[in-house]
């Protein structure tokens, strides 16, 4: 099994996050305190396009969290405001609040370095460095200032077991990462965000470039991972969201719709919109 | 709705023509012009292989000039492009580097002094080289080595024609070209490698230092390859700042003046006593500078496949 060097919460103070009955998102933002993502009253525009429009979210620790939504709907847009990616946008501009553990990740001579270290993040398109296997793992670490060899490779070893990665990889750490089939690549790509012990991993639509063998393992290894890590997955897939989710975020146009327990939510959504984007009559 | 409710009745297309004459006339003169080119190339270079073969004897390689030029060798020449060569992309790949990913990765792409600065570099590589020659002349020997000299209280040390300014001088004119291919290089990094290396919490200069310049390091090695090709044949830049006609010693040090192939063959071919005698040596000359760029280049292109293979994961 997955040796343990190190996580933000132990697995012993883990406590059934979902309650019985799901309430609403707001008294389930007071309900889930502490949540490990927040926001609050969220605004987000590329220069003109107003692309977030007031989204409040609490997003509980230790869980998956699946944001669905037609392509356009401002899923990715928030997934990469928690993690302040979006500040690469020229012309990206904010207001409201975005929580990461409590802390306001918007705000003025916030360590965005750090920010980005604890919360990690997995892209659609596997995008290892092409470096090898190795040092595509140890190079959060390498940033980080680790220089102790031995500690180096005892971490990597261990990401890579995280990963579920370390049988197929172990005799070819020196290999170029390139050389990985996609879904490994992908792993790999998961491996490296683990190296660096984020508190939080946000996919963003993780498996949607892999086959559907390379996708069961990607979820599995989601599933795996969430008793240890806040994870936030964006997907096209409703399937993979009822499959992989504990609860469930329904986007558009910029607004969150709904979020709900995933179970509730696909079998017996509050809103109309809700339930025609998941019965398929739009989107 | 049925069909048939539209016009499917159409004019019958003209026939296409079966000759192509165009087509034709036009592949036969592009076949003819790149001819042409290849048949220049080989005549240049049958002229000299066949000419200066004979000249180039250990003895030419490793001697100096004797008897006012008409016998002895080039080897002052050799020794002082290859130091000239080395110095100028010492200077130039750093510094060129440095602009270029300022100006890609740092620098504000829409603001006015970026735009300022593409302009100016665009504009270098349009300067005639031997307007560079005097820049070199007048900036580096007459301002700063001079200024050093009487800043340190010493005798005319900096403050004439030296190897150090002429490679400087070079390394300004081939800036341009360093600086376009580093930032051509930098553009086709995808987005996809910085957001993997930002997202990692690397900082913007480690992502600069270990993801960007690793991968760019292809299109850099292209810009130094065409800064060796052309420096060590301009002779423009060096010819009022360092390069010597004739001397007596080897450079043992930046601030000595040099002697270069490329200034060589043009003191041969026109500042000769005896133009008769002095012909195969200039025909040697001529080939072992092109022996020695096309060297110069194998080197670099050989590196620059070397890292795309393990750039592309076949290492």
């Amino acid at each position: 099994m997955v040796e343990k060097v190190s996580s933000p919460e132990s697995p012993t103070l883990q406590k059934p996050i979902v309650p019985e009955r799901a309430p609403s998102p707001e008294t389930m933002a007071a309900a889930m305190q502490p949540s490990r993502l927040a926001t609050q009253d969220f605004h987000f525009y590329y220069g003109a396009l107003h692309a977030l429009k007031g989204v409040s979210i609490a997003v509980p620790a230790n869980s998956v969290t699946a944001i669905i939504g037609p392509s356009g709907c401002g899923k990715s847009t928030l997934l990469r405001s928690f993690n302040r990616m979006n500040d690469l946008i020229p012309g990206a501009r904010v207001e409201g609040r975005v929580e990461v553990s409590g802390q306001d990740v918007y705000a003025h001579g916030t360590d965005v370095v750090e920010l980005r270290r604890r919360v990690g993040m997995v892209f659609q398109r596997p995008n290892p460095f092409p470096k090898s296997i190795y040092e595509n793992v140890a190079f959060g670490l390498n940033m980080l200032g680790l220089k102790d060899r031995s500690e180096l490779s005892s971490r990597v070893e261990d990401s890579l077991r995280r990963a579920a990665l370390w049988d197929e990889v172990k005799d070819r750490l020196d290999r170029s990462a390139l050389q990985l089939s996609g879904g490994q690549q992908q792993r790999l790509c998961i491996a490296r965000c683990l190296a660096v012990e984020p508190e939080v991993i946000l996919m963003d639509e993780p498996a949607s470039a892999l086959d559907p063998t390379a996708t069961a393992r990607v979820e599995e290894l989601v599933i795996e991972l969430k008793s240890h890590y806040t994870i936030v997955v964006v997907t096209h897939n409703m399937q993979q969201a009822a499959r992989i989710s504990n609860q469930t975020a329904f986007m558009l146009q910029g607004e969150l719709v709904e979020f709900d327990e995933t179970r509730r939510m696909f079998t017996s959504p509050r809103a109309k919109l809700t339930e025609d984007y998941i019965t398929g009559r739009f989107g | 709705m049925s069909i048939s409710t539209f016009d499917t009745t159409f004019k019958p297309l003209p026939k296409q023509r079966r000759f192509d004459l165009q087509g034709r006339t036009f592949t036969t003169l592009a076949g003819l012009a790149a001819l042409f080119i290849a048949l220049m190339v080989a005549v240049i270079m049958g002229n000299i292989i066949l000419n200066g073969w004979s000249s180039v004897t250990w003895e030419f390689l490793s001697g100096a000039p004797r008897e006012g030029m008409t016998r002895g060798g080039i080897f002052p020449a050799i020794y002082g492009t290859a130091l000239l060569v080395l110095l100028m992309v010492m200077a130039l790949v750093p510094f060129g580097v440095g602009a270029a990913v300022y100006l890609q990765e740092y620098a504000d792409q829409t603001a006015w002094s970026t735009r300022a600065v593409r302009f100016a570099v665009n504009n270098l590589a349009g300067v005639p080289s031997i307007v560079f020659g005097l820049f070199g002349l007048g900036f580096f020997i007459q301002f700063l080595g001079a200024g050093i000299d009487r800043a340190l209280g010493l005798d005319v040390v900096y403050g004439k024609p030296a190897l150090i300014w002429a490679a400087l001088t070079l390394a300004m004119l081939n800036l341009p070209v360093v600086i376009v291919t580093t930032e051509e290089a930098l553009k086709t990094v995808p987005r996809e490698m910085r957001e993997a290396s930002l997202a990692l919490g690397a900082t913007r200069w480690q992502t600069v230092r270990h993801v960007l310049i690793p991968q760019a390091m292809p299109g850099i090695l292209t810009g130094a390859i065409l800064a060796i090709s052309r420096g060590a044949g301009e002779v423009a830049p060096i010819l009022f700042t360092g390069a010597a006609y004739f001397l007596p010693f080897l450079p043992s040090s930046p601030t000595d003046q040099f002697m270069e192939l490329g200034y060589h063959i043009f003191v041969l071919a026109t500042q000769s006593p005896d133009i008769d005698a002095t012909r195969p040596l200039l025909y040697g000359t001529v080939l072992v500078l092109l022996a020695l760029t096309f060297l110069l280049n194998l080197t670099a292109i050989t590196l620059r496949a070397r890292m795309r293979a393990s750039l592309a994961g076949r290492s």
